[in-house]
């Protein structure tokens, strides 16, 4: 499943990230194969969604989130 | 002996700014990057009799020469050369922190780990050995608190005491480097090499954080319960509205507009009145006399009465900025915005447009991508700045004095739809081939500190006395002399005047809008150099002594213009003519603007070209719409 497919409250392990002009982008930021994400709240509108990563947080946009693939723990 | 001189590095949010403005006080100076629009700011301070200058490098996430700012930071490292760098690293979010961290040593760039918000850190479950971990790096780790005196005392101590050049990076470090080396020297596809040197980074902090941090599981930190109310839930929405309308109310209700009012009262009772007295006594010519009282005091003074309502604004939003809630701002309005082709972070620059459209075009910088930078900053001049919304009080009181408050709340929403609509058409045309992107940390919720709110306050205020001193200065001169004068020599008559006749050139266009008197168009064009000369134009010509540009007078002044402007408007007139003037070329400050941070002529003749045309289409369509259903 990717990124997008994940329900808040979740947390999955990052497979792998599908070619985008943001992938060298999200990889800095700490997205990176294996890393462990979980999902939190979304905004009001259910887009974008927001994840803890690394003892942070982050949003970013479905469209983004669904180039990201991602196994269930 | 030589000034000690210290680079601030570090990522966003880490609380570098805090420990800049500590340190420093108000012993900086804030200039610009040459060739981008990025504040560079150094500040000086003396400790144990060393002359040290300080530097506050950018915030940036990773140093790949990516954006302006990473490139900024990386050129000035390498050339520049500073004695000490510190990288100002966030404790409690240390993982991606050091990333930036390992880019420096991998260019050779020895510095100092500062581990700040130790404080923060520990009440989210974090232990640090802080020994180990400089036996990771090779590299001087020391310990702070953001603002705490204790930490930046200390921290003095360690940029005089600490000698980089005793400091190497560790095996570990030098290990992680060859391996970098190796990948790079393998002719591989480039954008696989950066990726795999980024997966081999992030490996080697997990290796290191798993040596010296310990972690307890702490439950949901304040920040995620707050998030809970005021960024996920179905109360998101109304608590924005909620702060935005409370952030105006302080602003022209509480405490700017009065200030505001004291201001004008003070020049107005006071300051004026003493000036002319004083050049009387001195027996000065009377068209000096004239030029003085009439031309730069009041024209001068009608700017400075401003200066305390975007102070109080900046202050809110500077505050609001330190808290946190900003980003919180940009995430719940992303999906809304994205409609009009904008991205969340825009909202914030757009906002700050119903203040002052000057910081609303330069906090367009904030945006990621060129395309969401430029679409902000020619949209914004269609918004309600502080300096017409006088027009807008005045003439609803005067035409509409049942239904002021809606129909100024109308002109609102006629910036705010064209904004919407030059957004979408700019988005599909010039702009159409540029991605928007959205990625955005969302720091945890913190008090801001005050002495970091009051210099971003200062510094981004300071504009309008700037403002205040040069432009309008030079722009009341001019506007006496045209109307006081005609090719004849001085006049007494008005109607004889420059002015006169600039505006009857400018009134031949506006045949067929409904207000074609000359004062009309004067009043246009005056209001190009400055919004707030549209109402004190109209005032000089219509003969109304002393017009306030406090909107809660608007009343008082509206009796007093109508018998004298009545002739010349009607209802449908007047609205076509707000809606022109809500709409029309922003004021010379804001094009001023516009130059400095597109860097291009072409935008800024863009900008007041189309605007015009814009407010010309869209108020005749009100008129001879308004004509055809009956309206007068």
């Amino acid at each position: 499943m990717t990124l997008k497919d994940a329900t808040p409250g979740m947390t999955v392990k990052i497979e792998s990230l599908e070619h985008s002009s943001l992938k060298q982008r999200l990889m800095s930021m700490g997205l990176i194969k294996g890393t462990t994400v979980k999902i939190l709240p979304s905004a009001p509108l259910g887009d974008p969604m927001a994840i803890s990563i690394r003892s942070y947080n982050l949003s970013l946009r479905l469209a983004d989130a669904e180039k990201i693939q991602v196994s269930a723990l | 002996m030589a000034t000690l001189s210290v680079a601030l590095t570090g990522n966003p949010n880490t609380g570098k700014s805090t420990i800049f403005n500590e340190l420093t006080g108000a012993r900086q100076k804030i200039g610009n990057w040459p060739g981008v629009t990025v504040d560079k700011k150094v500040g000086y301070v003396r400790h144990n009799d060393r002359a040290i200058s300080v530097i506050d490098l950018p915030g940036t996430y990773s140093i790949n020469a990516r954006s302006p700012e990473e490139k900024i930071v990386i050129d000035y490292l390498l050339e520049e050369k500073p004695d000490v760098v510190v990288d100002v690293v966030d404790a409690s979010n240390l993982s991606r922190n050091l990333f930036l961290t390992i880019q420096f040593l991998e260019y050779g760039i020895p510095v100092i780990i500062d581990l700040n918000m130790m404080d923060e850190a520990k009440k989210r479950g974090f232990k640090i050995n802080t020994k180990i971990l400089e036996q990771q790096f090779g590299m001087p780790v020391v310990e702070t608190v953001g603002r705490s005196s204790k930490s930046i005392k200390n921290l003095l101590g360690v940029f005089t005491d600490t000698v980089m050049s005793n400091y190497h990076n560790s095996s570990i470090i030098e290990d992680h480097i060859a391996k970098v080396q190796e990948l790079t020297a393998n002719n591989k596809n480039k954008e696989q090499v950066e990726e795999e040197i980024i997966a081999l980074r992030y490996a080697l902090i997990d290796q290191i954080m798993a040596q010296a941090v310990t972690t307890t599981d702490v439950g949901a930190s304040t920040s995620e319960k707050i998030d809970r109310v005021f960024a996920n839930g179905f109360l998101a929405l109304p608590l924005l509205l909620l702060l935005i309308y409370a952030v105006f109310e302080i602003t022209f209700t509480w405490i700017g507009q009065p200030l505001a009012d004291g201001l004008d009262g003070l020049i107005g009772d006071d300051i004026s009145p003493w000036i002319e007295d004083s050049l009387v006594s001195l027996g000065v010519a009377d068209w000096l006399k004239s030029l003085v009282v009439d031309g730069v005091v009041a024209g001068v003074g009608s700017v400075l009465t401003f200066v305390p309502l975007i102070f109080t604004l900046f202050f809110c939003l500077s505050f609001l900025d330190g808290t946190g809630y900003m980003a919180r701002v940009a995430f719940i309005m992303d999906p809304i915005m994205r409609r009009a082709g904008l991205t969340g972070k825009g909202v914030m620059p757009l906002i700050m447009g119903f203040g002052c459209g000057v910081p609303a075009i330069m906090g367009a910088r904030a945006l990621d991508s060129e395309k969401d930078r430029m679409i902000s900053i020619l949209i914004t001049p269609f918004l309600t700045c502080g300096a017409k919304l006088p027009i807008m009080a005045l003439f609803a009181a005067m035409f509409f004095p049942d239904n002021a408050t809606n129909v100024v709340f109308c002109m609102y929403l006629v910036g705010v739809v064209m904004a919407i609509i030059m957004a979408k058409v700019l988005n599909i045309t010039t702009f159409k081939d540029e991605e928007s992107t959205f990625l955005l940390e969302l720091p945890p919720y913190r008090m801001p500190d005050m002495k970091t709110v009051l210099l971003e306050t200062w510094d981004k205020g300071k504009g309008y006395l700037i403002k205040a001193g040069t432009i309008i200065f030079a722009m009341s001169v001019l506007i006496w002399f045209l109307s006081n004068y005609n090719f004849d020599g001085p006049t007494e008559e008005m109607s004889e005047s420059f002015l006169a006749s600039i505006g009857a050139a400018m009134s031949t266009i506006f045949a067929f809008h409904g207000f074609a008197a000359w004062e009309s168009g004067a009043a246009i064009v005056t209001g190009i150099l400055a919004k707030e000369a549209v109402i004190s134009t109209m005032g000089i010509l219509y003969g109304v002594a002393d017009i306030s540009s406090d909107a809660q007078d608007a009343v008082d002044t509206a009796s007093q213009l109508m018998g004298s402007m009545g002739g010349s408007f009607t209802a449908l007139s007047a609205l076509s003519f707000m809606v022109f003037s809500q709409l029309y070329t922003p004021c010379v400050t804001a094009l001023g603007t516009i130059k400095k941070e597109t860097g291009k002529w072409k935008w800024v003749a863009f900008a007041a070209i189309y605007t015009f045309a814009a407010a010309w289409v869209v108020s005749l369509l009100v008129y001879q719409i308004g004509s055809l259903l009956g309206f007068a």
